[in-house]
């Protein structure tokens, strides 16, 4: 069943107001006083409207960590953050690492059907960074997988790394990297500076990231491939990933929104919902993550939705898990951080939410502008709201969010995805 | 304050406070009768979820020298071996009714999360935990060192220390230096750089490689244990060299400050941080070490259980 939806007086991208008509999944009129029969009308005036986000980096848990989330808790909790789509991260139990694993997650999003969910699949089997998995397999599947990512874990043999990168060609497919030296980390709790030298936390330094994200960005330009770097958090891999675009290498790079905003300092609470992989870093990291991202020096936001159930992070910090939820607070948070001041356009942050990740991705119904023709995928957004994080009221089915009880200078109003409202404020 | 979890803390003028207190009980300590009422009715629960028998049983004698009840909560045979929460032990104690809990933990930071009140409403004493600090050791030292050289009385204004081995992995060391800078004494490292914490520099101390060169200049060497495994793990060469650049033995001792003392937190790995005669000497004052603990941590209990009103602690 189709729906007509009349959005009245939304400003698109920051554009004068005009009424936005949707009908048969499709935005088919764009103007003034548009008339409303039958329509579902959503009063927009004072909002903005942006192209539905698209997430590359999501964690859903399912299959085999169900208590954590679900494709369906996990779709929801998208929805209510403005996404169309998201990117199921293949550390899976059991990994996706196979063409029946991809095409399972990639049915049961479809059955869900709040937002699309587009398998990634694992680089090496198990995870284990020893042998290719199947990667050609998971690309003819019916899951049409075109991004790889050993994510939570490095590819770290950099011979294995050669091929991958190689290999994925044949169906112009990118290689997620996880930029984390294992050597550098081993038993890492925290950034490696002084604050984790005073609180007796064993540290996790920057070069252990740096260092593989500059051996990787020299693989790809010299066999030719894709490579996108997932949760860029260091100054120093900016500078790399920026030199690399200047000499012309192709390189693409991400940054979760937790690293736009959190410091380490917030570890001296010992509190491990701020135990995060890759960790939060400095004020000065902090700094030039924003610029990058304004810049173009890094191409997309990415969640790094990392669902915990509570009594993994209701422990000792060295015994906790990590990662933090992300999905419902991640506009909220690039709004107030760098789109109120004026850092950062609206056109800019339709890029960094979901042209370029679905350019990344290969997801070719998304990312598209908002003309008439194309796929109705629109985020609502309303910068004169302010909301204030409560994890109670969170769609997702774990709570481990840092930004509980934190206020942000916007509200992700209303979500449509292929003509179909998926989430509404107040419903 | 209602917890010793870091001698941060403290202010000078507590910490001040705890050692002249102290200086109160070795008196009892020394006397006919061993004892003081002042803790009676009141429980007092050991939770070491690490093995640590001396820090144990100096806490456990100081509280039963104060008359408190002690329950011992120690890892081994307990349900703390078997995989137990931290918050449900927590929970257990707070059943109990502890009205203190010392707890030792291998976690950096165990200490806080008992202290941030949802678990357990008692007093926390850090007894150490991970490689975060051990803020009783550190009192204990400095009572030591003011015994010796400055009186017994004041603070350590122009005392010049130096600690000695693996600082980066060392709760003794953080809470030393932060407690030897508070009292207004002089902190010098000796460790090779990569026994160091990242960003030492900003810690406000003095950091060396040359023990040689250091021991004529302080009133004070604390000798910090090597663990075995830190060679594994690729820190230093072998336990020979490491012994040769950063082992205290004869020659060195001979080097020292007329005047001067030699300490160690214990348990000692003699042959390898401290030879035997050095740790035999005169000038050490490891034994004094352990006597003091038991005063130190019958001073904590005091004033953070009993006397937390009138003290303003």
């Amino acid at each position: 069943m189709s729906q007509s939806i009349l959005i009245k007086a939304g400003s698109i991208l920051g554009a004068s107001p005009a009424d936005v008509l949707i009908k048969d999944g499709v935005i088919s009129e764009i103007g003034n006083n548009l008339s409303s029969d039958g329509a579902e009308v959503i009063e927009a005036s004072g909002m903005v409207l942006m192209p539905g986000f698209v997430d590359l980096h999501t964690h859903l848990r399912e299959p085999g960590r169900e208590n954590s989330e679900t494709i369906a808790t996990g779709s929801l909790a998208a929805a209510r953050g403005g996404y169309v789509a998201v990117s199921a991260m293949a550390n899976t139990l059991p990994v996706a690492d196979t063409a029946a694993i991809v095409e399972q997650v990639a049915a049961i999003g479809k059955s869900v059907g709040l937002v699309d969910v587009f398998p990634i699949g694992a680089v090496t089997r198990n995870l284990e960074g020893k042998e290719l998995a199947d990667l050609g397999s998971m690309a003819a599947s019916q899951a049409k997988v075109r991004v790889f990512s050993d994510d939570g874990n490095c590819v770290f043999d950099p011979l294995l790394m050669r091929r991958a990168l190689e290999y994925v060609k044949q169906f112009d497919g990118t290689i997620a990297q996880h930029a984390q030296d294992p050597r550098l980390t081993l038993d890492a709790q925290m950034n490696e500076g002084h604050i984790a030298s005073t609180l007796g936390l064993k540290g996790w330094p920057s070069v252990a990231e740096e260092s593989i994200i500059a051996r990787d960005i020299l693989l790809a330009n010299m066999v030719g491939a894709k490579l996108h770097i997932c949760h860029v958090t260091t100054a120093g891999g900016v500078e790399i990933i920026r030199w690399a675009k200047s000499q012309g290498m192709k390189v693409t790079a991400e940054v979760t929104p937790h690293h736009l905003i959190l410091t380490d300092e917030l570890a001296t609470s010992y509190d491990p919902i701020y135990k995060v992989n890759p960790p939060l870093r400095t004020q000065a990291d902090v700094e030039s993550l924003r610029s990058a991202l304004i810049d173009g020096t890094i191409d997309v936001i990415g969640t790094d939705h990392a669902p915990h159930p509570v009594e993994s992070k209701e422990c000792e910090w060295q015994s906790a898990a990590f990662g933090m939820i992300g999905l419902e607070t991640a506009f909220p948070i690039l709004y107030s951080t760098l789109i109120a001041s004026g850092a950062m356009s609206w056109a800019r942050a339709a890029e960094v939410m979901s042209s370029t990740p679905a350019e990344i991705g290969g997801y070719e119904n998304h990312g598209h502008s908002i003309t008439v023709g194309e796929p109705a995928h629109i985020a609502i957004v309303d910068p004169g709201q302010n909301w204030t994080v409560d994890r109670a009221k969170l769609a997702s089915k774990s709570k481990n969010t840092p930004f509980h009880g934190m206020e942000f200078n916007a509200t992700v109003v209303a979500t449509i995805f292929n003509g179909r409202i998926t989430h509404k404020v107040g419903r | 304050m209602r917890h010793l979890l870091s001698i941060n803390d403290l202010n000078k003028e507590q910490a001040l406070e705890i050692l002249d207190t102290a200086l109160e009980m070795v008196r009892v300590n020394e006397g006919p009768v061993k004892k003081l009422p002042t803790l009676r009715g009141k429980t007092v629960v050991n939770l070491f979820a690490e093995d640590s028998t001396r820090t144990r049983i100096s806490f456990e004698a100081a509280a039963k020298r104060l008359s408190a009840d002690v329950i011992n909560f120690t890892a081994k045979g307990s349900s703390l071996s078997k995989g137990e929460s931290l918050k449900d032990t927590a929970m257990t104690l707070q059943a109990m009714g502890a009205d203190a809990v010392v707890i030792r933990h291998p976690a950096s930071g165990a200490a806080h999360q008992l202290a941030q009140g949802k678990w357990v409403s008692g007093v926390v004493i850090n007894a150490g935990d991970g490689t975060h600090e051990h803020p009783s050791q550190a009192l204990l030292d400095s009572f030591t060192i003011r015994q010796h050289l400055k009186g017994g009385s004041g603070d350590l204004s122009g005392i010049r220390v130096a600690i000695v081995g693996d600082i980066l992995h060392s709760r003794v060391a953080r809470s030393n230096i932060l407690l030897l800078k508070k009292l207004g004494a002089t902190v010098v490292l000796v460790a090779p750089p990569t026994l160091l914490p990242y960003e030492v520099e900003r810690w406000g101390v003095e950091v060396s490689h040359k023990f040689s060169e250091v021991i004529p200049t302080v009133d004070a060497v604390i000798m910090l244990r090597i663990q075995q495994e830190r060679m594994s793990d690729l820190y230093f060469p072998s336990e020979r060299e490491y012994s040769t650049l950063f082992g205290i033995n004869a020659e060195r001792l001979a080097l020292t400050k007329k005047g001067s003392i030699i300490m160690h937190p214990g348990p000692m790995n003699r042959g390898l941080e401290i030879t035997a005669d050095v740790a035999d000497s005169p000038q050490s004052v490891v034994v004094e070490q352990v006597s003091n603990g038991v005063a130190i941590r019958m001073a904590i209990l005091y004033l953070f259980i009993a006397g937390s009103q009138e003290s303003g602690l």
